[in-house]
């Protein structure tokens, strides 16, 4: 079910440099799963298309329920966000995509140990993967700096955080590969989210490592909802949908085993 | 209260239709709007065998539009008609295939394939900006356009619309080429060729470089366009470019349109049709206009 409502902004606040934490009261909320995005639409029509945004942590304990965005200032559209408040009104599609469980086929136990890989503002969707989990959960976070880090408290409250800096100024020098490798970390599965060259690098490792991988894509979008072929990624094998070698990011994934897909 | 209009012979219960490429053929936006209330659904272009289209990124936001360079990405006809044709049967509303193919003969495949379908018409696209062979190339001249037009009216078992690109000197004579081949109607605007580049980066957008604008933004263009060749041509013209809304609607339908389509605006709001559909009704009853046909074409 795809909420299209005016939300309500409950709080907002600035994590670090132009990463800002919102957490908005929506019907999406009951819908929602780690792993999925919401459209968020700017107010102004000069700017046609939603930005899509990961959701960081969903909260339904309370009705309507609440979802947490976590999100960064890349542009216009999302400086227009970032600079709203409590009691702001905010257009949102949602939720959209598969998330992260949709795609797995193996049994998760409480024995199971997830390995879960977040680079940069790839880091918000593990917050809420953490907590839905029923397992043994292993969380490795990559920034830039100890000065651009985020959600490190929330991650360590949900299982052990390992963080790599680009620049060595916290955990290991390096990235999140060079951590995981320094670390030796054993795991029945990887669920990863960040740039283009880190999931490259998560998916040869889970190839070493003979596990399956979850990786979360991210592509240019405009309708967010399959129609427009606008944000798809190369296939390692004809879909069933498109009957070529793509697959549409928005509703196929964002989340895809990382066999299904050429990085 | 009268508001459907006819098309070479073939009613709509209303003159709002789907822009081809913006609504795939109605499944993922028919969760949001009732197709059933539209006057038709406009597919995407398709193809005699499944292409993969451009690289990405394939879309780019740009002011009060965007481009795309999508590359007509599509399943082929075999799947098509299977599954989306399928579909779109079970709805109460007009379907319009848009056909494309890189030579004519291919066209001509995708044409005779449609014959004995459900397809309502077919509109043919000449105009797509963004592949390397075929589409714009028949619609920037003159002579091929008019080859390419008798060629499919020669097979064509509905009625067939060929769709314009604005990316020609004269448009209006582009549409007395076709009404003079046979074209059973035109639409237009397609996209206009854009291009945008990224400053830090120092490279271009879109993967393919350019791209077609689409949005708000081309909306006076299409709409002097359309008033243009509804002076040249006696064929009924679909409108499209930027509509966003009734008022966008009806500036279409008075330059000369007898339907139009809505395409990007479905991006920013995936219930704009159903919303348009209710703006047209409420302006016809708000100026006592008891019939839609009075409008077209009523500012010259």
């Amino acid at each position: 079910m795809k909420i299209r409502e005016k939300s309500a902004i409950i709080s907002q606040e600035c994590l670090c440099n132009g990463i800002y934490s919102m957490w908005i009261e929506t019907n999406a909320a009951e819908y929602a799963s780690s792993g999925q995005f919401i459209s968020l639409y700017s107010n102004s029509d000069a700017r046609l298309l939603p930005r899509p945004i990961s959701i960081c942590e969903i909260d339904n304990t309370i009705n309507p329920g609440r979802l947490r965005l976590v999100y960064r200032v890349a542009g216009a559209g999302t400086d227009e966000f970032s600079h709203m408040t409590a009691g702001d009104r905010l257009d949102i599609l949602g939720p959209l995509g598969n998330g992260f469980l949709a795609p797995v086929t193996e049994r998760i136990t409480p024995e199971t140990v997830a390995l879960l890989v977040g680079g940069g503002i790839g880091i918000p969707p593990m917050l809420e993967l953490a907590k839905s989990l029923q397992c043994n959960v292993m969380a490795v976070a990559g920034y830039r700096s100890d000065k651009e880090m985020f959600l490190t408290k929330e991650l360590e409250g949900a299982g052990r955080l390992i963080v790599a800096t680009d620049d060595g100024s916290f955990g290991t020098k390096g990235t999140v590969i060079d951590a995981i490798r320094a670390e030796q970390i054993k795991a029945d599965m990887i669920f990863a989210c960040g740039p283009k060259p880190m999931l490259k690098g998560i998916k040869d490792l889970a190839e070493d490592m003979g596990i399956p991988a979850y990786i979360s894509m991210e592509e240019r979008m405009a309708c967010g909802v399959g129609a427009c072929l606008g944000c798809v990624c190369e296939s390692t094998h004809i879909d069933d949908h498109s009957k070529v070698n793509n697959k549409r990011v928005c509703v196929d994934g964002p989340v895809f085993n990382a066999s299904e897909v050429e990085l | 209260m009268n508001t459907s209009v006819s098309i070479a012979g073939i009613t709509f219960k209303n003159p709002v239709m789907t822009a081809s490429g913006t609504f795939g053929s109605g499944m993922e936006y028919s969760e949001f709007v009732d197709l059933n209330k539209l006057g038709a659904v406009v597919t995407k272009g398709v193809s005699l065998t499944p292409w993969s289209g451009n690289p990405t990124p394939r879309v780019a936001e740009t002011y009060g539009g965007m481009l795309n360079a999508i590359g007509l990405q599509n399943p082929g006809i075999d799947t098509f008609i299977e599954r989306d044709l399928d579909f779109l049967s079970r709805y109460d509303t007009r379907v319009i295939v848009n056909v494309c193919g890189k030579t004519t003969k291919e066209y001509v495949g995708v044409v005779e394939r449609l014959s004995d379908t459900n397809a309502d018409m077919l509109e043919i696209n000449v105009s797509c900006p963004n592949v390397k062979e075929g589409a714009i190339a028949f619609g920037q001249d003159p002579g091929a356009l008019a080859d390419i037009t008798k060629e499919i009216k020669k097979k064509a078992k509905q009625p067939v619309i060929m769709k314009l690109s604005p990316n020609v000197t004269d448009i209006a004579l582009m549409a007395k080429v076709c009404e003079d081949a046979g074209a059973d109607a035109v639409s237009m605007i397609n996209t206009i060729t854009g291009m945008k580049i990224d400053i830090n980066r120092r490279r271009f957008v879109l993967a393919n470089k350019t791209g077609g604008l689409s949005g708000p933004a081309i909306k006076p263009v299409a709409v002097r366009m359309v008033y243009q060749a509804a002076q040249a041509v006696k064929i009924p013209i679909i409108g499209m470019g930027g509509i966003a809304s009734a008022e966008d609607a009806l500036e279409f339908i008075m330059a000369g349109a007898t339907a139009v389509a809505v395409g990007a605006a479905n991006f920013r709001d995936p219930y704009t049709t159903e919303k348009v559909i209710e703006g047209i009704g409420q302006y016809m009853a708000d100026n006592k206009v008891s019939d839609i046909t009075e409008l077209i074409g009523c500012v010259r």
